[in-house]
C-alpha cells in the first residue's frame, strides 16, 4: 500500500503513467460533450414552463458541479500534501485551480443570464448564489497565495491551508437551496430519488456532466505534466525526456 | 429534434439570446483553457531543451547527457 503511494507520488513514474492516461479522458470528454450537446440544444424537448431557456441547464449544472468537485479535490490534495508531503499533490492542486475558477465563473454567468427570462432578474443576494460568488473568491484567493511568496514550499502550504479552510463553503453551497429560502431551485439529481424531469431531458445532461468531469480530468493529467517539467527541469530524467521529445 | 427549422432553432423560441450567450462563453472558456494547456506544455519543452543544449555546449554539470560533457563534468569532479 505505501509502496504504491510512494509510486504514485513519484513525478517520473505519474509522468509515464498519465501519457497513456489522458488521450482516453481526452476523447471521452470531446464525444461525450459534443453527444450531449446535440442532445440538449437540438432535440430535448423544450420545458412546458421555461421554454429553451432551460436548455442552460446543460451547461450550468455540469460547470457547478465541477465548480465544486475541483475545489474539495484541490483541498484533499492539498491535504494529502501537508501530511505525507507528496509534491504531486500540490502541483495538481496548483493546476486545477483556474479551472475551478473558470467553471465557478461560468456557474455564475449562466446563471445570471438564465435568471433573467426566468426570474426576471439576474442577480439575487440568495444563500445559492452568495456562496457561490465565494467560491469565485476562494479560488480567487487560493490563485493569487501561490504567487504571494518567493518561497515554493511556503506558496504550497498557505494555498493548501486555504483550500482545507475554504472547504467548509462547499457544504454551506449543497444545503443553501434547503436552509434558507432562496429562488434558486432544489438539486436536479439526487442519490435517493428519481429525477423528475423526463429521461429525454435528464440523459444528456447527466452525459454532459460526465463529459466536464473526464475534460477535468484529462486537462488535470496535462497540465500535472507540465507542472512536473517546470519544477523538476533540474532532474537528469526530465532533461533525458528534452532529447526525446520533439 | 425539438426545432423544424435551422431558424427556429437560433431563435429558440425566443430566448436565443440567453441561450447561446451562455453556451458561447461556457464554449469559449472550454476551448480557451485547451488552447492554453497546449501552448504551456509547448513553451516549457521549449526552454527545457534550450536549456539542456546549452549546457552540453558549456559543458556544465547536471544531468548533461553526451559523452564530451560526461567527462569534463567527471574531469571536475574529481
Amino acid at each position: 500500500m505505501w509502496a504504491f503511494i510512494h509510486k504514485l507520488g513519484s513525478p517520473k513514474w505519474f509522468y509515464a503513467i498519465s501519457a497513456r492516461l489522458q488521450p482516453w479522458f481526452w476523447v471521452a470528454a470531446a464525444v461525450l460533450i459534443l453527444v450531449g450537446s446535440a442532445w440538449g440544444l437540438a432535440f430535448a424537448p423544450a420545458d412546458y414552463q421555461q421554454g429553451n431557456s432551460f436548455r442552460i441547464i446543460y451547461v450550468h449544472v455540469p460547470a457547478a458541479f465541477l465548480a465544486q468537485s475541483i475545489f474539495v479535490s484541490m483541498a484533499v490534495a492539498g491535504f494529502i500534501f501537508m501530511v505525507w508531503k507528496i509534491k504531486i499533490a500540490d502541483m495538481a492542486a496548483a493546476m486545477m485551480a483556474p479551472l475551478g475558477a473558470a467553471m465557478t465563473f461560468v456557474a455564475l454567468f449562466s446563471g445570471a443570464v438564465w435568471g433573467v427570462p426566468t426570474w426576471g432578474t439576474w442577480w439575487m443576494w440568495d444563500a445559492r448564489l452568495t456562496s457561490m460568488l465565494i467560491l469565485l473568491f476562494l479560488y480567487f484567493g487560493v490563485i493569487a497565495l501561490r504567487g504571494a511568496f518567493s518561497s515554493r514550499d511556503s506558496a504550497s502550504r498557505a494555498a493548501s491551508v486555504l483550500a482545507m479552510v475554504g472547504v467548509i463553503n462547499i457544504p454551506i453551497i449543497k444545503y443553501s437551496v434547503d436552509w434558507w429560502y432562496t429562488l434558486h431551485q432544489p438539486a436536479t439529481f439526487s442519490v435517493t430519488s428519481r429525477p423528475a424531469m423526463p429521461m429525454e431531458m435528464w440523459a444528456p445532461l447527466l452525459i454532459m456532466v460526465l463529459g466536464f468531469y473526464c475534460f477535468f480530468i484529462a486537462l488535470t493529467l496535462m497540465r500535472t505534466r507540465s507542472e512536473i517539467l517546470r519544477r523538476e527541469s533540474s532532474k537528469r530524467w526530465v532533461r533525458e525526456l528534452a532529447g526525446e521529445v520533439s | 429534434m425539438a426545432f423544424d427549422s435551422l431558424s427556429g432553432f437560433l431563435a429558440m423560441g425566443g430566448h436565443g439570446v440567453y441561450v447561446w450567450a451562455a453556451w458561447g462563453v461556457t464554449a469559449l472558456l472550454l476551448l480557451g483553457v485547451v488552447l492554453h494547456a497546449h501552448a504551456e506544455r509547448r513553451a516549457l519543452l521549449r526552454h527545457l531543451r534550450r536549456r539542456v543544449r546549452r549546457e552540453q555546449h558549456h559543458g556544465a554539470s547536471g544531468g548533461a547527457t553526451t559523452p564530451v560533457s560526461h567527462q569534463e563534468g567527471h574531469a571536475r569532479e574529481s
